[in-house]
């Protein structure tokens, strides 16, 4: 360990430290341990950098509205969370006279825990992957639907209307957009020949000069990333998608009738959902814990890896300070006429990609067919609509 | 192109987020309790009773005529009449309000107290941060803590207070006048009585 360069010590600081702490027990138990102490990690930083992200989304999203944002807890309002934290602690739980109380109840745990155990699959850095399963992409997705049981269990338990119509439009949006989400993961499953997301983040981690084989870095890869980009929004109820919870319509959707902690934990659901999307996200398509120029490989894996969802999270909270929300025709429309016709071309077009073999010649063709079809699409979309001044019929 | 409008609109975000750093003049917002806004002249949050003089309680313009107390459309306003009567800025013998009692959690800051007011003795007050922790005792004023100088409402509404005062001064002048021509005819009735009272008495008995 001494004889190692500090660089690589700091890579693995945390499996060191894991393993030091480890060392302590009998032999017998040490991988149980230390599997243990994975999931205190995990469960330890995402709600921490949940916190984090809640301060930074209100000042980011007041900077972006022309105002200051949270300023008065603490230092700059940074301990504003906690503030938050006590407040929803000390809140009364109200669970409404005619709900079903045990489903009422299991629905926020439900969610919590779904969302937690997509987080076991993603690599964080170099050899820090909890579960280094070879069907990784595959578990990630199967608990990643398995949120939209938690959504409707909540919706229905309540028995709200508001509830309940928020529950219906997020059962029919994330299973729309669960789709496409799948379709432009599976280019690079295509690509990659594995469903390990290890494996993955190992294709990528290659160098041409300085430049890495990131597959955002090709044309079927920016085409899925976006795709996928779109797709992950969707299914974490962001704007422009938030549809399930919007706040004009249904007052919160399907956490309506949900207060004090449970309304936190639900809360925490989604944004830990944010935080392991975009981690799905960085790993397929951004290098995972892989360093953007080759030199930059000093700097330790996990950095990597954590500023490229934290990059992730301020696309979105970006998103929801610029853009309104979607009316659900519009939403669904976009869904199967817009992105799946264009992630099952994608499929094609990486097909291609990988049998036309090496050379400028795949750059040139992959390039033209997105390309072409982006704008044709785009075109055909928008042929018969008529962009201007509304007329209002009753309303002058 | 499909997106373009997207970027674009995003490109604005991104601006506003970036700008909010580097100059002060793009946040629309003020730190509220260190930094206000001053009150624009016709802020109206709540009544107050307008006093002249130094002595809230002699100079109290009000004669607890009850007009605002029935005017007062979600009935705020609690007047008991005293017994006694002092004199009013004219100098004319007046009732004065006992009691006067307004609840701020009930009054809706509408102002139809200071129309109907005929003695110009209720007018609105700019002070906003009413709030208090004894919402029995500290949420119900009475007439001294209602009671503002004539001064105080200068300060807050200038132009109207100006127009009150010049209303008042005129109403007094004429009264003054009134008075005095009244006085004077008085006198002169009186001499002239005195001077003709015995020529005329027959022709006015013969009437």
């Amino acid at each position: 360990m001494a004889a190692a360069p500090i660089s690589i010590t700091l890579d693995q600081i945390f499996l060191l430290l894991r393993d030091w702490l480890v060392g302590f027990l009998p032999a017998g138990v040490r991988p149980a341990a230390g599997a243990v102490l994975g999931v205190i990690a995990i469960v330890c930083v995402f709600p921490g950098l949940f916190a984090l992200t809640t301060v930074f989304e209100r000042k980011g999203l007041g900077r972006m509205q022309n105002r200051l944002g949270p300023n008065r807890v603490g230092p700059f309002g940074f301990f504003q969370p906690i503030a938050d934290g006590i407040k929803a602690l000390t809140k009364e739980d109200v669970i409404p006279f005619r709900a079903d109380a045990a489903v009422h109840f299991l629905a926020p745990l439900v969610l919590v825990v779904a969302v937690f155990m997509g987080f076991a699959v993603l690599p964080m850095g170099r050899n820090m992957v909890l579960v280094d399963m070879d069907a990784g992409l595959l578990f990630f997705f199967a608990m990643g639907a398995s949120t939209e049981l938690s959504v409707f269990m909540a919706g229905w338990s309540s028995r709200n209307k508001y509830s309940i119509l928020g529950a219906m439009r997020a059962v029919g949006q994330m299973i729309s957009y669960e789709v496409p989400l799948l379709l432009s993961s599976v280019s690079v499953v295509m690509i990659t020949g594995s469903l390990s997301l290890t494996k993955i983040v190992a294709a990528q981690n290659q160098y041409t000069g300085i430049f890495p084989h990131w597959y955002v870095f090709t044309p079927w890869g920016f085409a899925a990333f976006l795709m996928f980009a779109i797709a992950a929004t969707a299914e974490t109820n962001r704007t422009p998608f938030d549809l399930p919870e919007g706040e004009s319509e249904l007052v919160a959707g399907y956490f309506t009738e949900y207060s004090g902690f449970k309304f936190a934990l639900f809360f925490l659901g989604e944004y830990l959902g944010m935080f392991s999307i975009s981690g799905l996200g960085a790993t397929l398509f951004l290098g995972g814990w892989s360093a953007p120029l080759s030199f930059l490989s000093v700097v330790p894996s996990w950095i990597w890896f954590f500023a490229k969802v934290m990059a992730a999270i301020f696309v979105f909270i970006w998103m929801r300070g610029t853009l309104p929300r979607l009316r659900q025709d519009q939403l669904m429309n976009f869904a199967w006429k817009f992105v799946l016709p264009f992630t099952l071309l994608n499929l094609v077009v990486t097909a291609l990609w990988r049998f036309m073999g090496e050379g400028w010649a795949r750059w040139v063709v992959c390039t033209a067919i997105l390309a072409g079809a982006y704008v044709l699409m785009g075109r055909i979309e928008m042929r018969r609509k008529h962009f201007g001044p509304r007329s209002y019929r009753y309303a002058e | 192109m499909l997106g373009e409008g997207i970027l674009k609109g995003m490109l604005e975000t991104a601006k506003n987020f970036a700008g909010s750093f580097v100059s002060e003049e793009r946040l629309t917002t003020v730190e509220y309790p260190e930094q206000r806004i001053p009150t624009i002249e016709n802020t109206r949050v709540f009544p107050f009773l307008v006093y002249d003089g130094p002595d809230w309680q002699a100079g109290m313009r009000c004669v607890a005529c009850q007009i605002c107390e029935k005017e007062c459309p979600p009935k705020c306003i609690y007047i008991e009449k005293s017994k006694d009567k002092k004199p009013d800025f004219v100098g004319k013998m007046q009732i004065y309000p006992a009691r006067f009692d307004i609840d701020v959690s009930v009054c809706m800051s509408c102002q139809i107290c200071v129309e109907v007011c005929p003695f110009e003795a209720i007018k609105m007050d700019t002070q906003f941060e009413l709030a208090t922790d004894d919402r029995f005792g500290d949420l119900l004023l009475d007439r001294h803590e209602l009671a503002k100088s004539n001064e105080y409402y200068h300060s807050i509404h200038p132009a109207e207070a100006a127009e009150v005062d010049a209303r008042l001064a005129h109403e007094k002048a004429v009264a003054e006048a009134k008075a005095r021509a009244a006085a004077e005819k008085a006198a002169a009735d009186a001499a002239a009585k005195a001077a003709a009272a015995k020529p005329e008495m027959p022709a006015v008995g013969g009437r």
